[in-house]
């Protein structure tokens, strides 16, 4: 079909690739999903490492010792995630007869690496959020190259819910809920306000690029979509200026990646996807529709309003927030989960997990109605 | 013509032995996998239903606003370039109601219980 042409968005030429490995936890309906990805459900590697549980508490032991040279031994130490190439555990080390609950997230040495910003870039982040006065985990210890344990790093485990859908709706949850939209503009202004020039060198995404890739893959992957189609026009209508402030952007911050307890944020999580770039991005993600589990009249995160979100930003330092520009970036937000799950059916067959990623992908039209709902509403 | 029980029936016969029957026997990782699985079957049977008479009104209301008929992916197709072209815009006659009940019809297969479909039917029968 020829719509490209007039369409600004295809004009440029760029390749369609696949998306990196997908951000997880899912929106609503995949919440489950969310739930599998951090609750144990073994603990023998899939990587090819036979009886890698049974030795591997020994070799993690011998790592802690380095920045805990006091640790008496692990216990519980149990792999929390299953992704094929990196690997989140949890595990207790006992210093001077006292338990201290760790997270490490790994990488095996000798695993094909699918490159984001790379473990060691994520602790930076970490650290980085934490001295900004970010809610964050504590990085103990980055894993060096010596050590042979592969790559990673240990942090503290840090209380609180990470699944949307609880967050959403448990009672524990209720008197919180309220807050949760400012705290979130003013962690949001925090992370921007970090100094990008103490930062290890990061992706730098521009808007009209990142828009040109997500058309790209759309063409790609999907049969034609009308309203995917309206959506790229209105896009590409209202881009906003080349020339905005170039920021630290989270890239995923959204409600399943923090760590929520009845008294507030109390972690940001999963900066794989961080980058520089336009910050209104990450305020308009977590608004996105598919992040409020079905509480859809509670734009942000389904736990609260735009003006708290917005009120919260600009009383933190991170300035006034234009509301267009706002709605372009959730708008933006919905296109692009719709993509991603387009994608997700395009590479089910090669998936180790068909079923689950064929059915995310028959969820692209959760995005196509949540277009609708913004671009074209209907009259009460 | 096939004897019966009916691509329905059978497709309901398996999905309540996976649910009711097997699934409680399963670790957590099997257990989430098996009920995506389940969710896959019941959106199967929701297609087999629903979609001659879905896909029959999408081609009178794409004929309509196209001004000619034909199969269905080559309508839609053309619909996508005119929107992309900006040849259609909201503003079209009708374009609007083709795509909101187009929507819907996918929802009403892919995912009923989504917030902002339940939404929108309730705005229907309102």
């Amino acid at each position: 079909m020829g719509g490209g042409k007039s369409c600004e968005v295809a004009r440029a030429n760029s390749p369609a690739r696949f998306p990196g490995p997908l951000p997880l936890p899912l929106p609503s309906g995949g919440a489950e999903c969310a739930a599998s990805a951090r609750q144990p459900f073994r603990q023998m590697s899939e990587t090819g490492e036979p009886r890698e549980s049974f030795s591997f508490a020994d070799r993690a032991l011998a790592v802690v010792r380095r920045f805990a040279p006091d640790a008496e031994r692990l216990e519980k130490v149990v792999r929390l995630s299953g992704g094929a190439s990196q690997e989140t555990w949890s595990l207790v080390a006992i210093r001077n007869g006292s338990p201290e609950r760790m997270i490490l997230r790994r990488m095996p040495a000798g695993v094909p690496v699918v490159e984001k910003i790379g473990l060691e870039t994520e602790a930076a982040l970490m650290r980085a959020a934490e001295a900004a006065g970010v809610p964050s985990p504590h990085v103990h210890y980055v894993v060096q190259p010596d050590d042979g344990f592969g790559r990673g790093f240990f942090m503290s485990h840090v209380e609180g819910e990470a699944l949307g859908r609880k967050i959403v709706r448990d009672e524990q949850f209720a008197a919180i809920r309220p807050k949760l939209a400012r705290q979130a503009g003013e962690t949001l202004a925090r992370i921007h306000a970090i100094d990008v020039a103490s930062l290890p060198q990061l992706p730098l995404v521009k808007p009209a690029q990142e828009i040109t890739t997500m058309f790209a893959n759309y063409r790609a992957w999907s049969e034609p979509r009308p309203v995917f189609e309206l959506a790229f026009r209105w896009l590409s209508e209202r881009m906003p200026p080349e020339n905005a402030a170039l920021k630290l952007v989270h890239g995923d911050f959204r409600n399943g990646n923090m760590m929520i307890s009845p008294n507030g944020i109390t972690a940001v999580l999963d900066w794989e996807l961080a980058h520089i770039g336009d910050p209104m991005r990450d305020l308009g993600w977590i608004c996105t529709a598919a992040w409020r589990y079905s509480v859809i009249d509670k734009p942000v995160g389904g736990f609260g309003e735009r003006e708290d979100l917005m009120a919260g930003y600009e009383a933190a330092g991170g300035g006034r927030v234009d509301p267009n520009v706002l709605r372009f970036w959730e708008t933006l937000g919905s296109l692009r989960w719709g993509v991603m799950c387009i994608g997700m059916g395009f590479r089910a067959k090669q998936s180790d997990r068909p079923v689950e990623m064929s059915m995310i992908a028959r969820r692209t039209s959760e995005n196509e109605i949540d277009l609708m709902r913004l671009l074209a509403p209907r009259g009460d | 013509m096939q004897d019966k029980p009916g691509p329905t029936e059978l497709l309901a016969a398996v999905a309540h032995f996976l649910r009711d029957e097997l699934l409680p026997t399963l670790t957590a990782h099997h257990a989430f996998q098996l009920r995506v699985s389940c969710n896959a079957l019941d959106l199967v049977a929701r297609q087999l239903a629903q979609e001659p008479a879905a896909n029959a009104a999408e081609v009178a209301r794409l004929t309509k606003l196209l001004g000619h008929g034909g199969e269905l992916g080559a309508l839609n197709a053309e619909l996508a370039s005119a929107v992309a072209d900006g040849k259609m815009t909201l503003e079209t006659p009708g374009l609007k109601d083709h795509l909101w009940a187009t929507t819907l019809a996918k929802l009403s297969v892919d995912q009923p219980q989504y917030g902002s479909y339940k939404r929108e039917c309730a705005r229907e029968t309102k």
